[in-house]
């Protein structure tokens, strides 16, 4: 893997990061209240949980070049870990507190880190992407078939309100489970970027880039991946148990292939080099498998299709073209490019609306045309089995395309002019 | 007896499809470094694409046609979007084959609907190719071409069928492993290709334009996958969750034979089609085992899901066992070379 282009560590550290930890700490707690109906709240408290799995998963791929198929493993292990001790506190009479159930998904995952981490941290590159995208399909299929621990189809259900109320504290509200989450997801993300500071967290960003030379000057690559393995274990475990207190319940997807593509797709698009990325990309996960899943029943298809162009032309993700951004405008003279950029801006959102009505259309015409319903976009009707919405969406993308061209050479010529020091590409 | 041969060619033709998966897999990774994640969403969409010219034309159009098609996609593929990545390092390069088989199950259940798709074989693929009648004993053994007449099948002899579909199965695969040994080792293009693999830049001053040659080894690579997809598509089902349930088990297989190694491919290819097979075809439990010892069993135990469990039903663990295993005996692979 190529070292992303600037090292977010050295950037963000010292008094910064404290900065940045009080910022997020604000945001979580103004979140509640903007976003106050127990909707956005429940969403909320995902997303906490989706930010301590993707910042945990980016430990291995960001941090240790470590392209793991199975992170789903240790948030879902996790997750049935926490749901046991939960339902024998509630049954069979266990004092643990509800507010401590993460703790036990954290060190469960740990657990599992250790036991599995230590055959799939003898390898590294292609052949370790294998061996977890096998250790994950092995948990998987035995989740099927252990029917006593995992439940089988149904899966496990707990209840987090019992024992007696701490503090008044009885978990009955969502509220309440939000507060405890982010609590949780602020101390994780400071650990986590704490982590980044230690030694070993230097370790294994050299591990990333040449476990060559490190092997040379008397480290062993091998048990610097294993340690980090265990760590992000750890932080995937904790989130698995934060999401049994969330959703009270497991199914044996938590630890199923599709979840550990997310948090790999999800991470990516946030940007696996810089330490907000993955914050950027579990918001994002959260938020399309929330919202976008309600609205089309192509978001999968958008994903795919957002995931290979992002590989394509910006593969640093969201978190580094907002860095290339936050360069520009600094720079002297970047006026002059506002033009052009938002020519290349709008036609590119006009070339997106086009493919989108495309799409839209096809996905109706396939799955829906024998109800004959028009398709509901953009607070219109149309009807696909009509050739003017097609020719309307084609006409769209054409000319977004057309805008694009045109636009981006300007902006390229005016870029070169300006014979900036940082040569870039484009957004 | 008859059972076992049977279940052992079953075993065998059905590796055998996996090595036309796994062949082209190794052969992409050893020359480009790339494991094309996206492999068995070209056999997917070689299954539907023969499903769709087969009703149309006619199987053997179809055989031909299809994967020919799905090859030149790969290669497009290979030009047009990992060409482009290819600057920037492996873990791209098998992230946007990651993202692809994404795009290529969208489009598929798209196009072709979520539900399977009823490809069946021709007529001439129906029905057994040969028969196996058993007696009681071990010599008993007879067969006959075709079915066997349903008199012999009376009394103690046992008629044991096989598919039709499944000699045929075999009969590509290895006409293809042939026509791949020959193309590789004996024309001047195999040259190039053996050359380029461990050599590119030399080949490139040359004067070989390497960058076609993986074009069209990628090319290749998908079109076998195709093939493979066109007569797995027919012989088992053509359905959208195809993809990932040979996908995780072609990676298994090229892990354990050794990433890179041709001949390793295919020993795991035989060896994961028979494990898998025979398995399923075993209905036996740990508790069955545990009674013929002659071992005392406890109630509890009894009725626990371990204890009860067939060895048919741990077959979906078993590849994944047997990789575990092997990179904790052999972290190599079989006949792989590279440690890394």
């Amino acid at each position: 893997m190529n070292p992303p282009p600037h090292d977010s560590a050295a950037r963000l550290g010292g008094h910064w990061a404290w900065r940045w930890m009080l910022f997020l700490a604000a945001l979580m707690l103004l979140a509640p209240w903007v976003f106050s109906s127990p909707f956005s709240q429940a969403v909320l408290t995902q997303m906490g949980i989706a930010i301590v799995a993707c910042l945990s998963y980016n430990m291995l791929l960001g941090q240790g070049g470590m392209l793991s198929f199975g992170h789903a493993v240790y948030t879902g292990l996790g997750a049935y870990m926490a749901m046991h001790v939960l339902q024998a506190a509630g049954s069979a009479g266990w004092s643990v507190p509800v507010s401590l159930i993460p703790l036990v998904g954290g060190v469960c995952g740990m657990g599992f880190a250790v036991v599995l981490g230590y055959v799939t941290t003898r390898r590294s590159g292609t052949t370790f992407a294998m061996i977890t995208l096998g250790m994950g399909e092995l948990v998987f299929a035995m989740s099927l078939m252990f029917t006593d621990f995992f439940g089988g189809e149904a899966g496990l259900s707990g209840n987090r309100v019992q024992g007696a109320a701490v503090w008044g504290i009885d978990f009955k509200s969502q509220t309440q489970v939000y507060v405890l989450i982010a609590a949780y997801t602020w101390v994780c993300v400071g650990l986590m970027y704490a982590f980044t500071q230690t030694p070993l967290g230097r370790l294994l960003n050299a591990v990333r880039d040449n476990a060559e030379r490190l092997s040379f000057i008397g480290y062993q690559p091998q048990k610097v991946r294993y340690l980090a393995f265990i760590i992000a274990g750890f932080f995937a475990g904790m989130s698995g148990g934060m999401s049994v207190l969330h959703f009270e319940m497991v199914t044996a997807e938590v630890v199923g292939a599709a979840r550990s593509g997310a948090y790999l797709l999800f991470t990516f698009l946030g940007g696996s080099g810089y330490f907000v990325g993955p914050i950027l990309g579990a918001v994002g996960m959260v938020l399309s498998s929330v919202l976008l899943s309600e609205w089309t029943a192509a978001w999968l298809l958008y994903l795919g299709v957002l995931f290979v162009a992002m590989v394509m032309y910006a593969p640093g993700g969201l978190a580094s073209m907002g860095e290339w951004h936050w360069r520009w405008v600094k720079q002297a003279g970047a006026s002059r490019l506002w033009g052009w950029y938002l020519g290349c801006l709008i036609s590119a959102a006009v070339a997106t609306l086009g493919a989108a009505s495309a799409i839209e259309l096809f996905y109706h015409h396939q799955l829906q045309s024998s109800m004959g319903q028009p398709l509901r976009w953009l607070g219109q009707f149309w009807a696909p089995d009509q050739p003017w919405p097609w020719v309307l969406a084609a006409v769209t993308l054409l000319t977004g395309l057309a805008g694009w061209r045109l636009f981006k050479r300007r902006w390229d010529k005016a870029w070169e002019s300006m014979a900036s020091p940082s040569g870039e590409a484009a957004p | 007896m008859e059972f076992f041969l049977i279940s052992l060619l079953n075993g065998v033709s059905y590796g055998l499809l996996l090595f036309m998966l796994s062949a082209g897999l190794t052969l992409i990774f050893s020359m480009m470094g790339v494991l094309n994640f996206a492999h068995a969403s070209f056999y997917m969409l070689g299954a539907y694409l023969g499903y769709s010219l087969s009703s149309l034309w006619g199987f053997v159009p179809a055989l031909i046609l299809a994967p020919l098609g799905v090859g030149l996609l790969g290669a497009a593929f290979e030009k047009w979007f990992l060409r482009r990545v290819h600057a920037h390092g492996h873990v791209p390069e098998l992230l946007i084959t990651f993202g692809l088989a994404y795009v290529v199950l969208e489009v598929v259940q798209l196009l072709w609907g979520r539900a399977a798709v009823p490809f069946s074989p021709p007529p001439w693929l129906q029905g057994p190719a040969f028969t196996l009648i058993g007696g009681g004993h071990f010599t008993d053994l007879q067969w006959v071409w075709g079915s066997a007449p349903d008199a012999t099948c009376q009394g103690p002899a046992v008629c044991s069928p096989f598919p039709a579909t499944r000699a045929f199965m075999m009969g590509v695969a290895l006409a293809m492993v042939l026509s791949l040994w020959a193309l590789i080792t004996h024309t001047r293009v195999g040259l190039v290709i053996q050359a380029a693999l461990t050599h590119p830049q030399a080949v490139q001053t040359l004067g070989h334009n390497v960058p076609r040659v993986f074009m069209w080894v990628f090319g290749v690579g998908t079109g076998l996958a195709a093939l493979a997809g066109v007569i797995g598509g027919s012989t088992f089902v053509t359905e959208p969750s195809m993809a990932a349930t040979v996908g995780t088990v072609t990676f298994v297989v090229i892990v354990i034979g050794g990433l890179g190694s041709l001949a390793g491919a295919f020993w795991a290819s035989v060896l994961m089609g028979t494990v898998q097979t025979m398995a399923v075809a075993i209905d036996l439990s740990l508790s069955d085992l545990w009674l013929a010892l002659g071992l005392p069993v406890l109630a509890s135990a009894a009725t626990s899901s371990w204890m009860t469990m067939t060895l048919a039903q741990t077959a979906p663990i078993l590849p994944y066992l047997i990789l575990v295993l092997m990179l904790m005996v052999r972290p190599r692979g079989l006949m792989g070379t590279r440690e890394g």
